[in-house]
């Protein structure tokens, strides 16, 4: 087991590399000089030469990429062209609006999810399963900002219960903050719900069908806990794989929700600093996201390990 | 033998017609899908109005015998808007799905074939494209190239590669081992023409139920880029763009908002739903997987 974490981390680190050299690379050839964007199309020459050697524009590519990784590597981002501030300090700001939006509403997904896959794999065939199934698939198929917009003109406009949008900061208090983030979080939790729902009971229906679950059913146990320990416990294994992927969309659906809720998350500053041609906070932002999926994938892998003793000495 | 019991004997063609049609997913699928695609063949020739022709003293009606779905903020039909923004839609996912398959299963079929280094370098490949979320590497792509429709669908073209790759590598390996393809090979038929005469043939359920779901995807996708407003440019209408310029008009009318919407979810329900008919119909084992 440690010999194959081993593999899949040193897997992750090279994935992590290239994925810098990608990202370094795609991001050179964006048309447009960051330097001429500040300064403005009528810039002094002079200053913009100035300009450019002060931003290091004029060095190598290749210098300037190990110049760029191993500042990431400790911790330097360099500053952002548009706000002049660290680049690890703005996003310090921004993870503290995106990071919880995503946490909230994966935790709401799997809290819709996970009962009512159980709970439709229980009635298999029944008018239950069918509708909540039904449910599911429309579900899947609702694009997240539209139910925030749906979200948006029930609860704010309608009943006025919550913001229409923005955020107050986390020094308005806990509360203000949660508040901010509830539609938003709901908004990015009810598809993902959809699509959990739908695997945790496949993944259920395949265990039910299992010799051992009738057996614990013959000796009397009660249902409740065949389905909740017995069962659950091993049809997890798809559902973490689809967990797992869906922190990655959670992470790029904020791009798109914080726009609908003008919340000044990480989604909504690399929106904001692509249009605005602010390259370095680009690379910074997408590299901390790329570090997140790949981070992501191996936790769900020590995931099965504890939830599947059997794939711990495997492999 | 009569039409109601099909026996082992019924001509297989007729069976499978016999199964799809009792098959509930696969004929509201097919159905819906169907409509979605008349109705944006129909805007080719014919629209309720001419969008182009902008009615300001019409702005932001709502529904009406005149328009079905009401007016927009410049005094376009709504309905009109819809049928022309679905064939932007299909054309970007339909596009994006073909550069998908078009690459990735030569892709995943070379690799299973090869095996070994080759293999193992593309599942890394795969690997790598899979760590950018998909609408994170459409919004670089197309904010380094332009916002547009041609960029929208080689931004959602790119992600669908690897998923292809890999739906056509595993269908490839569980193909290989098999006693025919090993009689193919002793009979001194390359790998290429094995894959090419007996492979493929036998993945191509699975690609279609795949490509059905990228289909689907595919227009999710586009709609939230054109509501980012990096996908199709106006003049020409788009779902998503319908919803973003709904948003801040919402509070006096909802149904502009409400309708573009609903085609989205009708549009990828009914994809969704053919898909999961499909995998029922093409391959009966593949049910379990879900």
């Amino acid at each position: 087991m440690l010999a194959y974490l081993a593999k899949r981390i040193a897997i992750g680190l090279v994935t992590l590399i290239v994925a810098s050299a990608v990202v370094f690379l795609v991001l050179e050839i964006v048309p447009g000089d960051p330097a001429l964007l500040m300064l403005g199309m009528n810039a002094e020459p002079e200053a913009l030469a100035a300009l450019r050697e002060d931003m290091g524009l004029n060095q190598p590519v290749v210098l300037r990429y190990f110049g760029w990784v191993a500042g990431m590597a400790f911790g330097d981002f360099g500053n952002s062209y548009t706000y002049s501030t660290p680049v690890l300090e703005l996003i310090g700001g921004r993870v503290m609006v995106s990071l919880p939006l995503a946490l909230i509403s994966l935790f709401l997904s799997t809290a819709i999810a996970l009962p009512v896959g159980i709970f439709a794999a229980s009635r298999r065939g029944k008018p239950a399963d069918t509708i909540s199934m039904g449910a599911a698939q429309i579900g899947v198929a609702i694009p997240n900002f539209w139910f925030a917009l749906i979200l948006i003109y029930l609860f704010a406009v309608w009943l006025r219960l919550v913001p229409a949008g923005g955020f107050p900061g986390w020094d308005a208090g806990l509360w203000a903050g949660f508040k901010a983030l509830f539609l938003p979080a709901i908004a990015l939790a009810l598809p993902q719900a959809a699509i959990l729902a739908r695997v945790t009971r496949s993944a259920m229906l395949e265990v039910l069908g299992e010799d051992y679950i009738r057996t614990a059913r013959a000796k009397g146990m009660p249902r409740r806990i065949v389905l909740w320990h017995h069962a659950l416990r091993n049809a997890l294994i798809p559902v973490l794989t689809i967990l797992g992927l869906q922190f990655a969309f959670l992470l790029a659906g904020t791009i798109i929700i914080e726009n609908v809720f003008y919340l000044p998350g990480l989604g909504r500053l690399i929106f904001q600093a692509i249009t605005q041609r602010d390259l370095i906070v680009v690379e910074g932002v997408v590299m901390l996201l790329v570090a997140t999926v790949i981070a992501v994938n191996i936790l769900v892998d020590i995931g099965y390990a504890i939830v599947d003793p059997r794939l711990r000495t495997r492999r | 033998m009569t039409l109601e019991t099909p026996s082992p004997e019924a001509p297989p063609e007729r069976h499978f017609l016999q199964m799809a049609f009792a098959n509930r997913s696969f004929v509201i699928g097919l159905v819906i899908t169907a409509i979605v695609a008349d109705m944006a063949l129909l805007s080719f020739v014919w629209t309720p109005y001419d969008i182009t022709h902008l009615v300001v003293a019409d702005r932001m009606k709502g529904l009406s015998i005149a328009h079905p779905l009401g007016t927009d903020h410049l005094g376009r039909d709504i309905l009109s808007m819809i049928m022309i923004g679905a064939r932007n839609s299909i054309a970007v996912a339909i596009v994006a799905v073909g550069i998908g398959m078009g690459i990735g299963v030569p892709l995943g079929t070379w690799a299973a074939a090869r095996g070994g280094l080759v293999d193992e370098i593309l599942m890394r490949f795969n690997d790598l494209v899979f760590a950018f979320p998909a609408l994170l590497s459409a919004i670089m792509i197309t904010a380094i190239f332009g916002p547009g429709a041609i960029n929208a669908i080689i931004a959602i073209g790119i992600f669908n590669v690897p998923v292809f790759a890999r739906v056509a590598r595993a269908g490839a390996l569980s193909i290989w081992p098999r006693e025919y393809i090993l009689a193919a090979r002793a009979a001194g038929k390359s790998k290429a023409l094995i894959t090419i005469e007996h492979i493929l043939p036998n993945i191509v359920a699975l690609l279609l139920v795949q490509g059905t779901i990228q289909f689907a995807l595919g227009i999710l996708a586009e709609a939230g880029l054109s509501y980012l407003g990096l996908g199709a440019q106006p003049p020409m209408p788009s779902w998503g763009r319908m919803l973003f310029e709904a948003q801040t008009r919402m509070m006096i009318a909802p149904h502009l908002a409400i309708f573009p919407g609903l085609a989205i979810v009708i549009t990828v329900l009914g994809l969704n739903l053919l898909g999961d008919g499909l995998r029922d119909l093409l391959d009966p084992r593949l049910r379990r997987e879900r």
